[in-house]
C-alpha cells in the first residue's frame, strides 16, 4: 500500500467527492439544468429540495450537480490541452535551445505577463453573449500553457547537464529516446501536479467571467449559478441556500484541487528521494 | 588553554546512536598549533565543535570534562566549563569553517559581516574605532583594505577564505579553531593560506587547533600533531617527531601515502573501511586493517601511552611507557 | 555596466509585452463574427427609430471612422497603433459621448492603482514577515496554524473572498454600505477618509486572497535558507537571532520573492478587475464593465490597452528594483 502524505489524501478524498457530484450524480438528475420555472421558487431546503430552489424554478441541488459537471469539464479540458502543449515546449525549448528556445520564451513571457481577463472580457463582450464555453476554453488555453512550459524548460535545461543523459547520449541513443526514456517520467510527476493546478486557475477565470455574466450564462458552471443570484438580488434577500452554495463549493474545490497538487507534488518527490537511497 | 579528559560526544537519533567522538583525551597547549588529521567521518570536526561548545542537539557531550582556561579582561586566569565557553565566542576562542564559498552572507557586505561577530559582551561600541580596528588589522595580514566594502562573490576564493582567517583573528582570541581551512582550493593558494596562519599564530602567540584530512598540511605548519580514527585518537606527539617516527600503523601508512617530488614508488591505499561508528568493536578500532593485527587488538581497546618523550601512542606494539606517570597528549 | 545590459533586456521584453498585447487587442474583434458596426446599427435601429438609407449609409462611415475600421488591415493597424501609443489617444466613447475616453480613464485609473497597489503591497509585506516567522519556527505549533490558515485561504479567488466579506459585513452586519458611495468633492479630510472607509472591504478582499501565497512561498524558502552555511556560522560567531532572522534569512529569502512578485501582479490584477466590479468601485474595473454593458468599443480598447500596459509597467518596475536588493545582478 503506497504511503500518501495527509495533504494529497484530504484533497484526493474531496477530489472524489466533486467527481461523484459532477459525474455521476447528474444522470441521475429529474430536472434540466436550463429549464427554468420547473418546480416553485425560492423555497427553504426540504426533503423534497436538498438545498431548496432558486429565483428561476430550479432545484438547488441538482443544479449544484450540473454546475460542478460544467465547471469540471472546462477545468480538465484546458488544463489538459495547456499543460500538454506547456510540456512540449518546454521540454522543445530546454532540450534544443538556441533561436527557437529563445522565441519559445519569449513567447512564454509575453503571455504570462499579459492578464488574461481582459482579453476574456473583451472576446466576450464582443461575441454579445453568444460566448460559448468553447471559445472561453480556446483562450483560456491559450493564456495558460506558459506556466506548465516555463518550469518543464528549466528542468530539461538542468536535465540537459546531468550525468545520465550524457551517458544514454554517448550509448548512442537518439535524441528522442532520450527525451522519452529519461526525461519524461520525471516531468510527468511535474506535469500532474501542474495539471490539477492548471485546472484550478481555468475554473476560476471562468467563474470570474461568469460572475460578472460574461461567461455563456445560459449554461449552469459554479460561477453562472452566482451571477444569476447577484441578478435577482438573492443577497438582499437573503437567500444564503442559494447564492451560498456555489461560493461553498468553490471554495472547497478550488482546496481540494491545491491540497491534491501540492500533495502530489510533495509526495512525488519523496519517492523520488527514496528511490534513489 | 583547553583540557580534554575522556570526551564522549554522540548522536542521538531514534534509531541509532552515532558515537562520533568516543573517549578523547587531550590538551591544547599555550602559543601551539595542534593538527588534527583523520580521513573523512573520524570525527574530527566533532570534536572541534565540542570543543568550541557548540554543539546543538541531538548532538551531545554523553561522558568527558572539557575545561577552557581563559585569561579574562581583569588579566586573572578562569577556568570555563561547556556553556560559558559560548559566552565568550569570538574573543576568547574563535572559529573558521571549512568552505570558502558559503560561509559568508552573499548579500551583506563583508565589513557588515565582521561587525556581526561584535557583540555587546565585547564592549566595543563605536563604529569608527572598529572600523579602524579591523582595517588595521587588514593591512597587517596584506590584505587590501577595499574588501571590506565588497560582496563575498566579487572575491575569488582564496580571498574568501583569508578574509574567514582575518574574520576568525581580529579580535586576537586566546584560541581559533579552524575546520578544514584548505579544502577545495588549488595548492598554491593553500599555501598562502597556511602562511596566513602560521603568521597570525606566531604574532598572537595563542592556540591554533587545525583540523585537515590532508597530512600535507599538517606537516607544513604544525607544532603537534594528533591522529584521530573513528572517534579516538590513536597518536599525538610533536609533528616532526611524529613524522619521522610513526608509531601507530595507521599514522604509518597516512605519511606513506604522501607523495614526494621524485618518488615513482606505487602508492597503495589502505584496504578496508572504518568500522560502523555506531557499532564500534570491542577492541582496537583499526584491528580490521592492521597489518600487525594481534588477537588482543581485537578483544580490548588500547590506551594512549607516553612511549617518547611527549609523544603518546594507542597500540599494543608499543607497550613500554616512559616512564610511569600518567600519560596525557 | 552589467546592469544596462539587464536593463536592456528587461526593457525589450517590456515593449514587446505591449506590443504583442495591444496587437492581440486589434486582432481579437477581427476575428471574430460579430462586426461592431453592424451591432451599434442594430442596437440604434431597434430602438425604435427609422432611417433611411443615406443616413444608415452616413452613419455606418461614421462608426467605422470611430472604431477605426476605414482602410485596408494594415491601415486600421497602423492607425491603431500610432492613436494609442504615440498619440495616446482612444477616440470619444460612445456611452458619454463626447466625453473622450482618455478622460473616463484618467479618473478611474488613480482609483484601481490606488487600491491595487496599496491591498498588494500589503499582502505582500504581511505575507512575508508571517511566512518568516513561520518558516523559521517550523516545528511550533503556531507556525503550522499559520500554514494552515494560509492553504486554506490561499485557493479562494478574491472575487468569492469579495462575495463572503459583503456577505457578512454589508448584509448580515451592515457596516460597510451596498455600493461604493463617496462624495466627489475635492481632497478634502471627509473625502479622503470616506475613500479610504469605502475601499476597506474591496481591499481586504484582494489582501486576505493574496497573502497566503506570499506566505506559503516565504516559508518554504527561509526553512530552505536557514539551513544555509552562512547562516549556521553566523551563529557560531555569536550573531542574535533577531539579526540572523533579519540579515541573514530575510535578505536572502526576499529576492526571489521580488521576482514572483512581478509575475504575479498579472493574477492579481485580473482578480482585483472582478473585486471592483462586484463592490461598484470607481476604477478601471467598473469602467471596464461599464463599456460590455453599454457596447462601448472605444472605451473598452481603451480599457483593455491601458490595463495591459499598467500590468506590463508594474512588473517592469519590480524587476527593476531587483538589482537594488540583490548586489549579485551585475554579474547575472
Amino acid at each position: 500500500m503506497i504511503k500518501l502524505n495527509g495533504r494529497l489524501k484530504a484533497g484526493g478524498i474531496l477530489l472524489l467527492l466533486f467527481i461523484i457530484v459532477g459525474v455521476i450524480l447528474p444522470r441521475f438528475s429529474p430536472y434540466d439544468p436550463r429549464s427554468w420555472n420547473a418546480v416553485p421558487r425560492n423555497l427553504q431546503p426540504s426533503l423534497a429540495h436538498l438545498l431548496g430552489t432558486t429565483s428561476l424554478g430550479q432545484d438547488t441541488f441538482w443544479l449544484l450537480t450540473f454546475a460542478v459537471q460544467n465547471s469540471l469539464f472546462i477545468g480538465v479540458v484546458v488544463a489538459f490541452f495547456a499543460t500538454t502543449i506547456g510540456v512540449l515546449a518546454g521540454l522543445i525549448g530546454g532540450f534544443v535551445g538556441g533561436p527557437i528556445d529563445r522565441g519559445l520564451t519569449l513567447l512564454m513571457d509575453v503571455f504570462i505577463s499579459v492578464p488574461s481577463l481582459p482579453i476574456l472580457i473583451l472576446v466576450a463582450s464582443l461575441l454579445h453573449g453568444k460566448t460559448s464555453l468553447l471559445t472561453i476554453s480556446l483562450v483560456l488555453i491559450v493564456f495558460n500553457w506558459p506556466w506548465p512550459a516555463r518550469q518543464v524548460r528549466s528542468i530539461a535545461l538542468s536535465m540537459r547537464e546531468r550525468e545520465f543523459i550524457n551517458t544514454a547520449r554517448f550509448s548512442g541513443a537518439s535524441t528522442l529516446s532520450i527525451i522519452v526514456r529519461e526525461i519524461f517520467p520525471y516531468v510527468l510527476t511535474w506535469s500532474l501536479a501542474n495539471f490539477v493546478n492548471t485546472v484550478l486557475v481555468a475554473i476560476a477565470t471562468e467563474s470570474g467571467l461568469a460572475v460578472i455574466g460574461l461567461s455563456s450564462v445560459e449554461q449552469a458552471t459554479l460561477g453562472t449559478m452566482i451571477y444569476w443570484g447577484l441578478q435577482y438580488q438573492a443577497l438582499l434577500a437573503h437567500r444564503w441556500w442559494w447564492i451560498g452554495t456555489p461560493v461553498i463549493a468553490i471554495i472547497l474545490l478550488f482546496i481540494a484541487l491545491f491540497l491534491a497538487s501540492t500533495g502530489f507534488a510533495d509526495f512525488s518527490a519523496e519517492r523520488r528521494g527514496r528511490q534513489r537511497a | 588553554m583547553l583540557r580534554l579528559r575522556d570526551v564522549k560526544a554522540y548522536y542521538q537519533t531514534p534509531r541509532a546512536v552515532v558515537k562520533a567522538v568516543d573517549g578523547v583525551t587531550l590538551d591544547v597547549r599555550e602559543n601551539e598549533i595542534l593538527g588534527i588529521a583523520g580521513e573523512s567521518g573520524c570525527g574530527k570536526s566533532t570534536l572541534l565543535r565540542a570543543m568550541y561548545d557548540s554543539l546543538e542537539p541531538p548532538l551531545k557531550i554523553v561522558a568527558g570534562k572539557i575545561e577552557a582556561e581563559m585569561k579574562n579582561d581583569r588579566g586573572k586566569t578562569v577556568t570555563l566549563a561547556p556553556g560559558e565557553i559560548r559566552k565568550h565566542w569570538w574573543r576568547f576562542i574563535s572559529y573558521i569553517p571549512q568552505g570558502s564559498m558559503s560561509a559568508l552572507n552573499p548579500v551583506v557586505r563583508i565589513e557588515k559581516q565582521f561587525f556581526d561577530a561584535i557583540s555587546r559582551k565585547h564592549h566595543l561600541t563605536n563604529r569608527r574605532e572598529i572600523h579602524e580596528r579591523i582595517a588595521s588589522y587588514l593591512r597587517e595580514l596584506e590584505l587590501p583594505v577595499e574588501v571590506l566594502n565588497s560582496y563575498p562573490h566579487q572575491l575569488s576564493g582564496g580571498m574568501r577564505q583569508r578574509v574567514l582567517v582575518a574574520l576568525g583573528t581580529f579580535l586576537h582570541p586566546q584560541i581559533v579553531l579552524a575546520d578544514e581551512p584548505t579544502t577545495a582550493l588549488d595548492v598554491v593558494i593553500q599555501k598562502g593560506i597556511l602562511l596566513m596562519l602560521a603568521q597570525v599564530q606566531e604574532q598572537m602567540k595563542n592556540s591554533l587547533v587545525i583540523v585537515s584530512h590532508d597530512i600535507g598540511v599538517h606537516y607544513q605548519i604544525t607544532h603537534r600533531i594528533a591522529i584521530m580514527y573513528n572517534g579516538k585518537i590513536v597518536e599525538i606527539g610533536p609533528t616532526e617527531t611524529v613524522f619521522n617516527n610513526p608509531l601507530h600503523p595507521y599514522t604509518q601508512m597516512l605519511i606513506q601515502s604522501i607523495p614526494h617530488v621524485g618518488d615513482q614508488k606505487h602508492r597503495e591505499g589502505i584496504s578496508g573501511r572504518p568500522p560502523s561508528l555506531t557499532d564500534p568493536p570491542p577492541g582496537c578500532r583499526f584491528a580490521a586493517r592492521c597489518p600487525f593485527v594481534m588477537d588482543i587488538c581485537r578483544e580490548e581497546m588500547p590506551s594512549l601511552l607516553e612511549v617518547e618523550p611527549d609523544h603518546f601512542v594507542a597500540c599494543y606494539l608499543h607497550r613500554e611507557p616512559l616512564q610511569a606517570r600518567k600519560g596525557v597528549g | 555596466m552589467r546592469f544596462a545590459r539587464y536593463l536592456f533586456s528587461r526593457l525589450v521584453t517590456y515593449f514587446l509585452v505591449i506590443w504583442i498585447g495591444m496587437t492581440v487587442i486589434f486582432f481579437v474583434p477581427r476575428f471574430l463574427p460579430s462586426d461592431p458596426v453592424t451591432a451599434a446599427l442594430g442596437r440604434v435601429m431597434s430602438s425604435g427609430s427609422t432611417m433611411r438609407p443615406e443616413e444608415v449609409q452616413a452613419m455606418r462611415s461614421t462608426l467605422m471612422q470611430l472604431y477605426g475600421l476605414e482602410g485596408t488591415l494594415p491601415e486600421q493597424y497602423f492607425n491603431f497603433m500610432k492613436r494609442a501609443v504615440f498619440g495616446g489617444s482612444f477616440g470619444p466613447s460612445l456611452a458619454f459621448y463626447p466625453t473622450p475616453v482618455n478622460a473616463l480613464i484618467g479618473k478611474s485609473l488613480p482609483w484601481t492603482l490606488f487600491l491595487l497597489l496599496t491591498s498588494t503591497l500589503i499582502a505582500w509585506v504581511i505575507g512575508n514577515l508571517i511566512g518568516l516567522l513561520a518558516g523559521y519556527q517550523s516545528g511550533k505549533i503556531y507556525s503550522k496554524v499559520l500554514e494552515g490558515i494560509a492553504i486554506f485561504l490561499y485557493p479562494i479567488p478574491y472575487y468569492i473572498l469579495a462575495l463572503i466579506l459583503i456577505i457578512l459585513f454589508v448584509y448580515i452586519n451592515p457596516i460597510f454600505p451596498v455600493s461604493f458611495n463617496v462624495q466627489r468633492a475635492s481632497l478634502s479630510p471627509e473625502f479622503i477618509y470616506s475613500a479610504i472607509f469605502n475601499s476597506v472591504l474591496p481591499a481586504l478582499s484582494i489582501i486576505v486572497g493574496a497573502f497566503g501565497w506570499w506566505v506559503l512561498s516565504m516559508k518554504a524558502l527561509s526553512a530552505g535558507i536557514a539551513e544555509e552555511d552562512y547562516v549556521s556560522f553566523a551563529r557560531l560567531k555569536g550573531v542574535g537571532e533577531p539579526t540572523i532572522m533579519g540579515r541573514y534569512i530575510m535578505r536572502n529569502a526576499i529576492l526571489p520573492q521580488i521576482t514572483q512578485l512581478a509575475l504575479n501582479i498579472g493574477t492579481i490584477f485580473n482578480g482585483a478587475l472582478i473585486t471592483e466590479i462586484l463592490f461598484g468601485y470607481p476604477g478601471l474595473g467598473t469602467l471596464t464593465y461599464t463599456a460590455v454593458v453599454q457596447s462601448d468599443y472605444n472605451l473598452l480598447m481603451g480599457t483593455i490597452s491601458i490595463g495591459i500596459i499598467a500590468v506590463a509597467t508594474a512588473a517592469l518596475v519590480v524587476d527593476l528594483l531587483y538589482p537594488l536588493f540583490d548586489p549579485r545582478i551585475e554579474y547575472r
